[in-house]
């Protein structure tokens, strides 16, 4: 009984972070959306400034999946 | 109709779930233990997932290709009392034999604990427990960072050898490039015309901005090499079969290696201004105590999340696309493996994607790593 209330709460945490990270990246992709919209000639490096950022929301959310996954 | 085979294909997901409602008819028996029997024989064979989907991102001493068929690889053990002990994997004879009181189970090689015969010995193993002369004995795993036993594995596992293969394409196609434009080519041809590109992205991209002009070109080597071997290795984790299928950049050993090395290569090439700047940092002094701290614990932080972020991304995508294909095996139907399959397909075109910038990423934050540690007082 109480491994199952533990394993859900490991899901719970994981969905947590995975929140937190899509609002992140979803917050980024809008200012890049809207930084190409007003000047289209800095699509590319707007792009790589959006990918980069986007690495590395993804890398601090992983470290909580990791964390809530293999760690507890 | 023109859109008739996706109707189809819509009509026979839907037939796939339906088909599920058709209980099974139990017998009752008379024999409680014939009962118990088949019980146990079900639960023995039923498809646990999540055994199986670490099963496939786990290191294994062997490569394991279907059913009982395996390529055997070298396994070679210390063991703390009686030696070195060399074999080759297919000794162990797919778990139903023990060797000098070491067995096989899940591919992986485990000692048995307590007094067991040397030589070879006919064996039974489940879920890490020996049975062999009517005698049980439990197994214990390798001497680890967390588990400290009675041998040390130096095999040449799944991972070891995956490592040392894409090791050998490496340095086969990248020092046939050096030698090439040495003969006095300009322009490449073949697998070289490829990979110039690439490189020379590497040089003006993520060396030269984050170095400076002046002094990216001593750490440029280090940097082609981590991002080539993470690119390769990602690569080959996503291919299913031999010689691929080792998921060497999930390995957190592995990037915990290449995340010391950027350590390593950032703190020696430090600059006066550094490493004063650790120590002092350049804020007000009330700030001092708390900013001093941060900056130590950056110096172990900033790599510590270079490993992390590489493991978890290989990891994670690994894990998603054994999940995707074991829908099929959860649900028992035939029906539902076009939708699983094109699930995968997506998955996989994704990972192909992921595992390019994560070698991307983790070269460019060694190279920024890098540039504030060699940059002079401005």
């Amino acid at each position: 009984m109480e491994m199952e209330g533990f394993m859900a709460l490991k899901a719970v945490g994981v969905g947590l972070t995975v929140l937190g990270a899509g609002i992140g990246i979803g917050k980024i992709g809008a200012s890049a959306v809207e930084g190409i919209a007003r000047q289209p000639e800095a699509t590319n490096k707007i792009q790589t400034a959006m990918i980069i950022a986007a690495a590395l929301i993804e890398g601090a959310a992983l470290f909580g999946i990791v964390a809530a996954t293999f760690l507890v | 109709m023109k859109n008739f085979s996706i109707y189809f294909l819509l009509f026979a997901t839907f037939l796939s779930f339906g088909l599920n409602t058709f209980a099974n008819v139990e017998e009752v028996s008379e024999n409680a233990l014939h009962e118990f029997e088949e019980n146990l024989e079900q639960a023995e064979t039923e498809f646990k997932t999540s055994d199986v989907i670490m099963h496939h991102i786990a290191d294994a001493n062997e490569f394991h290709l279907a059913g009982n068929i395996a390529i055997p690889l070298p396994v070679i053990l210390w063991d703390k009392e009686a030696g070195l002990k060399l074999f080759l994997s297919n000794v162990f004879h797919h778990g139903t034999q023990a060797v000098d009181g070491y067995v096989m189970e899940h591919g992986i090689v485990k000692k048995v604990v307590g007094d067991f015969p040397q030589g070879t010995q006919e064996v039974e193993v489940h879920h890490g427990e020996v049975l062999a002369n009517g005698h049980h004995y439990a197994t214990e795993g390798k001497t680890t960072l967390l588990a400290s036993s009675s041998f040390y594995d130096f095999s040449i596992t799944k991972n070891a050898f995956t490592l040392l293969m894409s090791v050998s394409l490496l340095i086969l196609m990248f020092v046939g490039m050096a030698r090439f434009y040495k003969k006095g080519n300009k322009i490449p041809k073949g697998i070289y015309a490829a990979l110039e590109p690439i490189v020379l992205f590497v040089k003006d991209e993520i060396a030269i901005p984050n170095i400076g002009k002046d002094k990216y070109a001593k750490f440029l080597p280090y940097l082609l090499s981590v991002f080539f071997f993470i690119w390769f290795n990602n690569l080959f984790g996503l291919i299913p079969f031999f010689p691929g299928g080792a998921n060497l950049t999930g390995n957190i050993a592995l990037t915990f290696v290449l995340a010391v090395f950027t350590m390593i290569i950032t703190n020696i090439n430090g600059s006066k201004t550094y490493w004063g700047h650790l120590f002092n940092p350049p804020v007000p002094m009330a700030l001092k105590p708390l900013m001093i701290p941060i900056e130590l614990v950056g110096v172990i932080s900033k790599p510590f999340a270079l490993m992390i972020r590489l493991f978890a991304n290989i990891t994670a995508g690994h894990i998603l696309i054994l999940s995707l294909l074991s829908l099929i095996f959860i649900f028992k139907s035939y029906m539902l493996a076009p939708v699983s399959i094109a699930f995968v397909l997506f998955m996989s075109l994704l990972e192909l994607l992921v595992g390019f910038l994560q070698a991307f990423i983790f070269t460019l934050l060694s190279a920024l790593f890098i540039g504030l540690a060699v940059e002079d007082h401005h």
